[in-house]
C-alpha cells in the first residue's frame, strides 16, 4: 500500500455563505502532512479542526483553495468523491452512535460492502479490522447494541478501518472512555499506523494522549494554523499554547517550573519516561553539597 | 448547522406583534383564518393583501425571510393554480388550445386561490411562528385549553409534550446531519440507484436516529425527574400571562377586518372566486 500524504493549498472554508449566519471556519490555511507519521491536530473547540477533517475525507467543498490527496485535487472529479471517501477513512467523534446493522459483522461490512467487496475478501477484511481494534470475533454475530461503550467505540473503529483507507482521520477517538479503554483505543491505532503505514491524523483534547501517540502536532486557533512541528518541538512553546487557551502535557509544566527554579531539563520533554531519564542524567551532573534552589 | 429551514422558525424582535399575549396571537391567527375563507370578491381580497403586508411591516421581519418562507409551498400553489386555470369552466372565454379551454373565470380563481394560500401561510407566520417563541405558543395554548382541564382532558401533559417536541427539532435536525455524514463517510450515496434501493440507502440513517431520540428520551425523563417534576396539577408560573389592552384592540381590529370583507363581498363583488 502507498502511503498517502494530504496538502492543504489555500483552503478557506465558510459555512453559511451568502446568509446572516455566515461564519468563517478555515482561514486560507496551507498545511503539508506527509504520510508516514501520525499527525495530531488540536485547538480548542471553534478553531476548526472537525471542518478541517472533513474537507480532507471530502464531505465538505472547500470555499476556495484546494485539498490534494497524493498530489490530486480530490474535487477534480466531484464524481468520484466516493472513492476519496474510501481512501480517507473519517472516524466521527462518538462514533458509536452511528451503529445500525443487526449484527456487529454486518455493521463492520457497512463500508466495504459500499465499495464493492464481497465474499472472502469482505470477510478477511471483516476479521483484520475486528482485530485491529481489538475486538473479541466472538463479538461478531451479536447485536452492536448489547456492547459495552467502548465495544461500541471499536466496532465503529473497525467500520471504518475495514474499508482499509491510505489516511485514518480520527475525531476524538478515546473521548469519553475510561483511562484503560483511552489506552487500547490510542495504541490499537499506534500499531495499526505503523504495521499498516496508514497516515493518522488524530483530534484530540489531550495533551497527554497526544504526547504518547502522535509524531507531529499542527495546533489551530481561530481557523488558522499557529504551529505544525514535531510534539518536542510544539509542546517546547508553551507559553504560546497556553495563551491561545490549551494546555501542555502536565510533565512538560513540570519541566518548565523545574527550569525556573534551575533544575534544566530541557523544555520540549513531553512523556514522563524521558523526563525520568533527564532527571536522572540531572542528577548524576550535581554533587551532594550543590544547594538547589528549590 | 444549517438554518434553511425559514417556515416554523421563530425570529427574535419587539415589534408590538412580538408583544402581544401569546393566547391573543392563536386567537387572532383562529379569527383571521376565518376572515380569509370568507373573502370571496377580489376586493376582499385586495383588502386583506393590504392588511398582510401591514403585518409584515409593523412585525419589522425581513420580508426577504417571509417569502423564503413560501418556496416548500411553491408546488402547492403552482399545482392549485394549473388544475384552476385548464379546468374551470365560465362564461367568458379568453382562448382555447386544441381540447384546452382557459375561462377568464379559472384565472381569476387561480389568482385568489394563489392568493388565499399565501394569505394563510404569512398570517400563521406572522402571529404565531415568527413572532412568538415555541415555549410561549405552547404556554398561551396550555392556558386556551385550559377549560378542558374539567373534563379530565390533559392539556398540561399535551403542551408539555408539543414544547418538547418542537425543542427537540433542531436537535434532531443537527443529528441527522451528523450520522448522515458519518454514512457518507463510510461510503453511503442518497442519491443513486432505484427507489428500493434509494429507501434501503436510509436504514443506516434511520436506525441510529431512532435509537438516539430514545436515548435522549430517556435522559429527558430522568432529569426531569431529578428535578421532580410531575406532571401540571399545582404547578405555579414563572410568567403569568396577562391580557393588555393591545390584545383587546388587535382583536377588536381583525372583528372589524371581517365584517369589512363581509360588506365588500356583498356590495363589491366584482370578479368573485366561485367554487
Amino acid at each position: 500500500m502507498t502511503v498517502a500524504g494530504v496538502e492543504l493549498k489555500n483552503v478557506t472554508y465558510i459555512y453559511n455563505k451568502g446568509t446572516p449566519y455566515e461564519a468563517k471556519a478555515l482561514d486560507n490555511i496551507s498545511l503539508q502532512i506527509p504520510g508516514t507519521r501520525i499527525t495530531g491536530l488540536i485547538g480548542h473547540t471553534g478553531s476548526g479542526k472537525s471542518t478541517m477533517m472533513q474537507l480532507i475525507n471530502g464531505l465538505l467543498k472547500p470555499t476556495s483553495g484546494e485539498v490534494c490527496i497524493d498530489g490530486r485535487n480530490i474535487w477534480d472529479e466531484p464524481k468520484k468523491i466516493r472513492e476519496i471517501r474510501f481512501k480517507a477513512g473519517l472516524v466521527m467523534q462518538y462514533p458509536e452512535h452511528q451503529l445500525f446493522a443487526e449484527t456487529v459483522e454486518e455493521d463492520i461490512a457497512y463500508g466495504p460492502k459500499n465499495m464493492g467487496l464481497s465474499g472472502e475478501e469482505l470477510h478477511k477484511r471483516i476479521l483484520d479490522a475486528a482485530a485491529f481494534s481489538g475486538l473479541d470475533p466472538a463479538l461478531l454475530p451479536k447485536s452492536p447494541f448489547e456492547l459495552s461503550g467502548g465495544q461500541k467505540r471499536r466496532v465503529a473503529l473497525a467500520g471504518v478501518i475495514a474499508m482499509k483507507p491510505q489516511i485514518l482521520i480520527l475525531d476524538e477517538p478515546a473521548a469519553g472512555l475510561d483511562p484503560g479503554g483511552r489506552r487500547e483505543i490510542l495504541g490499537g491505532v499506534k500499531r495499526y499506523a505503523r504495521e499498516s503505514g496508514t497516515n493518522v491524523i488524530i483530534v484530540s483534547h489531550s495533551m497527554e494522549d497526544m504526547a504518547l501517540y502522535c509524531d507531529d502536532l499542527a495546533v489551530m486557533s481561530a481557523g488558522k494554523i499557529l504551529m505544525y512541528d514535531t510534539c518536542a518541538a510544539v509542546f517546547s512553546r508553551a507559553e504560546e499554547m497556553l495563551a491561545v487557551g490549551l494546555d501542555v502535557p502536565q510533565v512538560t509544566g513540570v519541566a518548565f517550573a523545574l527550569a525556573k527554579h534551575g533544575v534544566d531539563i530541557g523544555k520540549d520533554v513531553y512523556t514522563v519516561d524521558w523526563a525520568a531519564d533527564k532527571l536522572a542524567e540531572f542528577g548524576k551532573t550535581i554533587r551532594t553539597e550543590d544547594k538547589i534552589n528549590i | 448547522m444549517k438554518t434553511d429551514i425559514a417556515f416554523g422558525q421563530y425570529c427574535e424582535g419587539d415589534s408590538i406583534l412580538h408583544r402581544l399575549d401569546p393566547r391573543a396571537k392563536i386567537l387572532l391567527a383562529v379569527l383571521y383564518i376565518v376572515v380569509i375563507f370568507m373573502a370571496k370578491s377580489a376586493t376582499a381580497f385586495g383588502l386583506l393583501l393590504l392588511f398582510s403586508i401591514g403585518l409584515v411591516l409593523v412585525s419589522g421581519i425581513p420580508v426577504r425571510i417571509v417569502l423564503n418562507s413560501m418556496k416548500p409551498l411553491t408546488f402547492i400553489i403552482v399545482f392549485t393554480a394549473i388544475i384552476n386555470i385548464f379546468w374551470m369552466t365560465g362564461d367568458t372565454l379568453l382562448f382555447q388550445l386544441g381540447f384546452v379551454k382557459v375561462y377568464l373565470e379559472g384565472i381569476i380563481n387561480a389568482l385568489l386561490l394563489v392568493l388565499r394560500i399565501m394569505l394563510l401561510l404569512i398570517c400563521t407566520s406572522m402571529f404565531l411562528t415568527y413572532t412568538t417563541t415555541p415555549i410561549s405558543l405552547t404556554d398561551g395554548l396550555e392556558q386556551l385549553l385550559s377549560p378542558l382541564k374539567k373534563l379530565h382532558v390533559p392539556v398540561h401533559e399535551f403542551s408539555m409534550m408539543m414544547t418538547i417536541a418542537l425543542r427537540f427539532i433542531p436537535t434532531l435536525i443537527e443529528e441527522t446531519e451528523k450520522i448522515m455524514n458519518a454514512q457518507k463517510a463510510r461510503g453511503a450515496d442518497f442519491s443513486q440507484g432505484s427507489i428500493v434501493r434509494r429507501a434501503k440507502a436510509l436504514i443506516p440513517i434511520l436506525v441510529p436516529l431512532f435509537v438516539s431520540a430514545f436515548r435522549r428520551a430517556d435522559e429527558l425523563a430522568t432529569a426531569m425527574e431529578c428535578r421532580c417534576y410531575t406532571g401540571g396539577e399545582g404547578r405555579t408560573r414563572m410568567n403569568v400571562l396577562k391580557y393588555k389592552g393591545s390584545d383587546l384592540l388587535a382583536i377588536g381590529a381583525v372583528v372589524l377586518l371581517g365584517a369589512a370583507v363581509v360588506l365588500l363581498n356583498l356590495y363589491l363583488p366584482g370578479y368573485s372566486l366561485t367554487l
